[in-house]
């Protein structure tokens, strides 16, 4: 492919090579508001075959009176509308979508034909169980599943997302301790861990307390002996950590904790590291939560649904969320809602049942064979990066990579770019960003995970533009903090947006201009 | 395996440049003893037809081809099909959280534009990116009001879904939340005389559902009024979001938390579905979830980003407004695809015809017998029948016609007797009303003996 050159606004020339992506036009399109007007409609009701409702007779003072501005469209307009928005997102479809800790794998289009069917789409949670018995096998099945790849002995599907699965998981640990006679004060997380823990184990009435890392990036066992106490209900730990290593005297943390009585919590959030090569339940994890929308595929969408099921030891089990599905003797399944210990509900009906058909799915098109290979590309593919990469970025923890490999800003700082920069100027490449600055214990983190879903080729389209940009960081930095060159909006005001927000379309259409178009120039 | 795009020597190929022996040695860092050396115990890989083949016995096991009587804070409604065209486009549904506002255009824009139609709809000046549903998302507005008020006690009425109310008993068990069951009147609605009686001065919040879980439509400038008398914040909870074309919005509330299930989504068994909350402006920095706001470019032109990020779990931890981070943006797209199709008068009409079936429904269904609860209140398109019969024994009988019958709420309700709560959408016909009618006659009312809570 030929050299692309490339003039920034300062007059200095890329000579980078963009192999993976071409300049293209995409479509302008205002908000729905704007495209409105009076009498324009989308849909069409059929007759009304019952006599009319007089809202006003029928509510009196409750019926609405004026109607609520929403747009008036044909369904031409509403297709292109949405249609030449999805041109602006980049998705896994397109391509790589290194986003650490996200696990942003392919999501197989079976599992969406499937959650479609007619029976599985349109069954009521409330319709008789005589007539759920497929749903309820379904979400059996997966338990089954679940349970078997997590090495644990129970499990409930109800939790909404991770977060909420979190939210359930130190649930379940706060009625156990409760059940022995002390609810205990305080959860121990490390200072590599997602932010949903901490806010987690406040909700549930827990303070926080900070474990640091040891200099590889792991948990100091000395530091944990002297911190966990009596007062403490667990410690919940991402494994492999966020830096993408496998704690591996995780047997001797599990140790100190059950020698005090508190329990380990694991946030499985990396387990697409561990299916079938090793299983939480085996190695001391009394609970944990998965993300279906990593490790088992189902689609992010845009920030969701997720899924986050809780798996735990016997000794939780008394606790998990009504209802729970149990078989029947002779084999139907049921709800079992007569559960005096549990910690209540999480959530309405089920839980995001679409996701578990999905999920299984998943399982079902991988088998045994499949999850493991899968879990050992993922890794190969980590590894594969860091391998290259490892001359061109600072690797601040050398101890072995699993699914992902976290690089620092060091070298790159000293010419003033950041890797929230870099970042930028991936995208010029055609590649969605990494997780930028996260884990916090490494400052100015490139965290990356390619996940199993990637051929060689695009790894080394990949790596050929990582290598490109810490080049053009020495050669031309400027390309790089003025990046991106080549999208819709550059480098959006975030300030601005937080200091007056503007949350909703208000009113009028101002006579403001359409997205100005200035690919062009910088092609 | 046929999602894994590499061959067995381009794995080969790898491992020699990161100079491994072999696939083992990147595991290495595993203990041994913990390394699994077998086969995990699940079903074999199987071929995508046999997939299929799965699911669809699967889903024959389900109830095909009822009609339905069932709502409950779950709706049958018509879902256009632009919804699932427009949804299922990679661009949408294989994107992560737009954390990279350049490439991530699309959902953004999608996200602000159903926050604007859910403020236009509910009332309420903002509305976040969505919620994970009905149920958590009641929770979470009223933790948001403790946090508003700095009080601690809640009153929530009996009227709110049940489950509704299960989950935010687990959510405050352990937030020294304070929370107080409201009853219901002769009406079916909040007994204002009883919520007046119960407000404190340590009352943060007034927890209702309008339409309410028996599907009648709460008087909500009344009960605004007395929540508000004693420093209180009120939160309307909108389990049936089409309800808004026809019932007027909570204006008087100061937080609503709304199902949008109904505008496009399926049933799915219970989920996934999107709960949002909406508020007054005042409340911004106390509200959970995501948020899309509008800026601007380094170059002027308009774009949209994730904003106000200082409330949430990555920046704040501990001290967030919320753990939640994932949330339904899916499903809320297709809440938004929704609402352009129906449009300002589409909502309306739609609306009105599910008012319209829900009380020749209502009429048709009481004549033989039955007896229309709380029936001189306004409803939206549910009802409470009352029979001689246990619910169960009419339902089973309705099942040999492939009709299910209304919800039994002995579980929920054991006071109301043989009760059952029903609900008629735009696509229940006036056919099935009949046939429905006709079977339920030979059944008997009794007179309702209200236990109040």
């Amino acid at each position: 492919m030929a050299t692309t050159p490339e003039t920034t606004e300062q007059g200095s020339t890329f000579t980078g090579n963009r192999q993976k992506v071409a300049a293209h036009l995409t479509q302008n399109e205002p908000l729905l508001f704007e495209k409105s007007s009076p009498g324009k409609r989308g849909y069409r009701l059929p007759p009304l075959d019952v006599p009319e409702a007089d809202a006003a007779k029928l509510l009196g003072d409750a019926a609405r009176t004026e109607a609520p501005e929403l747009p008036e469209l044909s369904e031409i307009e509403i297709i292109r509308h949405f249609t030449r928005l999805s041109t602006w997102n980049y998705a896994i479809d397109l391509g790589m979508y290194p986003l650490g800790s996200c696990t942003m794998k392919y999501n197989p289009r079976v599992n969406e034909f499937v959650s479609r069917l007619e029976g599985i789409a349109e069954a009521h949670p409330y319709q008789p169980e005589s007539l759920s018995q497929g749903a309820l096998q379904v979400l059996h099945t997966l338990e089954k599943a679940l349970i078997e790849i997590t090495g644990m002995d129970t499990i409930t599907l109800q939790p909404a997302a991770g977060a909420h699965g979190e939210f359930t998981g130190i649930l379940l640990t706060r009625a156990y301790h409760e059940s022995k006679g002390n609810p205990r004060r305080k959860v121990l997380i490390p200072d590599s861990a997602h932010g949903t823990n901490p806010a987690t184990a406040a909700v549930c009435g827990y303070q926080v307390e900070n474990l640091r890392s040891n200099q590889h990036g792991m948990v100091d066992i000395d530091q944990l002996a002297k911190q966990v106490d009596d007062q403490t209900a667990a410690l919940m730990l991402t494994n492999p950590s966020t830096i993408g290593v496998f704690e591996a005297e995780i047997h001797k943390i599990a140790d100190v904790l059950h020698s005090k009585g508190a329990l380990l919590y694991m946030d499985g959030a990396n387990m697409n590291a561990l299916c079938g090569k090793t299983r939480p339940g085996d190695f001391g994890v009394d609970v944990m939560h998965l993300n279906l929308h990593k490790t088992f595929s189902t689609p992010h969408g845009g920030g969701g649904p997720g899924s986050g099921p809780v798996a735990c030891k016997k000794i939780l089990e008394p606790f998990l969320p009504t209802p729970v599905v149990r078989e029947n003797a002779d084999g139907t399944l049921r709800l079992d809602y007569d559960r005096p210990h549990s910690v209540g509900r999480v959530r309405m009906f089920y839980g995001n049942f679409g996701m578990f058909v999905r999920a299984l799915a998943y399982i079902l098109a991988n088998g045994p064979d499949g999850l493991r290979q899968t879990t050992e590309d993922a890794v190969l593919n980590a590894n594969y990066i860091r391998k290259k990469l490892e001359g061109y970025y600072e690797l601040p923890y050398k101890t072995p990579s699993m699914h992902e490999v976290v690089f620092s800003d060091k070298k790159q700082q000293a010419r003033g770019i950041k890797t929230g920069d870099i970042a930028k100027r991936l995208i010029d490449y055609g590649f969605h960003p990494y997780t930028v600055s996260f884990p916090l214990i490494v400052p100015g983190a490139l965290m990356i995970e390619p996940t199993e879903s990637e051929s060689k080729e695009e790894l080394d389209l990949f790596i050929d533009a990582m290598q490109q940009i810490a080049r053009e960081v020495e050669e031309n930095p400027l390309l790089v903090l003025q990046a991106p060159h080549a999208t819709r909006v550059k480098r959006m005001d975030e300030t601005a947006a937080a200091r007056k927000p503007i949350l909703r379309w208000k009113g009028a259409p101002s006579r403001e201009p359409l997205t100005v178009d200035t690919a062009a120039k910088e092609w | 395996m046929r999602y894994l795009p590499k061959s067995d020597a381009e794995r080969q190929s790898m491992l020699r440049e990161i100079g491994s022996s072999s696939i083992d040695d990147l595991f290495s860092s595993i203990p041994a003893e913990y390394r699994l050396a077998r086969d995990l115990d699940i079903p074999r890989q199987m071929g995508e037809s046999e997939i299929v083949d799965f699911f669809k016995k699967a889903a024959a096991q389900n109830a095909n081809g009822y009609v339905s009587f069932l709502g409950a804070g779950a709706y049958r409604h018509y879902r256009p099909v632009v919804i699932d065209a427009l949804v299922q486009r990679g661009e949408f549904l294989t994107s992560y959280t737009p954390y990279q506002p350049e490439i991530t255009q699309g959902t953004l824009q999608a996200i602000f534009e159903f926050q604007t139609m859910i403020c236009e709809l509910t009332g309420m000046d903002i509305a976040n990116a969505s919620m994970y549903d009905g149920s958590t998302g009641a929770a979470e507005a009223v933790m948001m009001a403790v946090r508003v008020t700095g009080r601690s006690g809640a009153l929530v009425a009996k009227t709110v879904h049940p489950e509704y109310r299960e989950v935010l008993a687990t959510y405050a068990q352990h937030q020294n939340i304070d929370k107080q069951v409201l009853a219901y009147g002769e009406d079916g609605r909040v007994d204002l005389k009883a919520l007046d009686a119960a407000l404190t001065d340590q009352s943060a919040c007034v927890l209702v559902q309008s339409p309410n879980f028996f599907g009648v439509v709460e008087d909500i400038p009344a009960i605004a009024e007395i929540a508000h008398k004693k420093g209180a914040l009120l939160i309307v909870s909108i389990a049936e979001a089409v309800s808004l074309g026809a019932v007027r919005p909570p204006r008087e509330a100061d937080i609503v938390s709304m199902e949008s299930q109904s505008f496009g989504v399926a049933l799915s068994y219970g989920g996934p579905y999107c709960g949002v909350i909406a508020a007054k402006e005042k409340y911004l920095r106390q509200m959970p979830g995501r948020l899309a706001g509008q800026t601007v470019d380094k170059d002027g032109t308009r774009g949209f980003v994730l904003t106000l990020s200082t409330r949430e779990q990555h920046i704040r931890r501990e001290k967030a407004t919320s753990n939640i981070c994932t949330n339904q943006a899916l499903v809320a797209l297709m809440a938004t695809i929704f609402m352009s199709v129906y449009g300002k008068e589409g909502i309306r009409e739609l609306a009105l015809h599910n008012l319209a079936k829900a009380q020749y429904a209502s009429q048709v269904l009481s004549q033989n017998g039955a007896k229309l609860l709380f029936a001189g209140t306004p409803r939206f398109h549910e009802f409470v029948l009352l029979t001689d019969e246990p619910t169960d024994t009419i339902n089973t009988r309705l099942l040999d016609d492939k009709i299910i019958g209304g919800l039994s709420l002995q579980r929920f309700y054991p006071e109301l007797g043989n009760a059952s709560l029903w609900c008629a959408t735009e696509l229940t016909t006036r056919e099935q009303i009949d046939q429905t009618a006709k079977l339920l006659a030979g059944s008997h009312s009794t007179q309702p003996t209200l236990v109040h809570a």
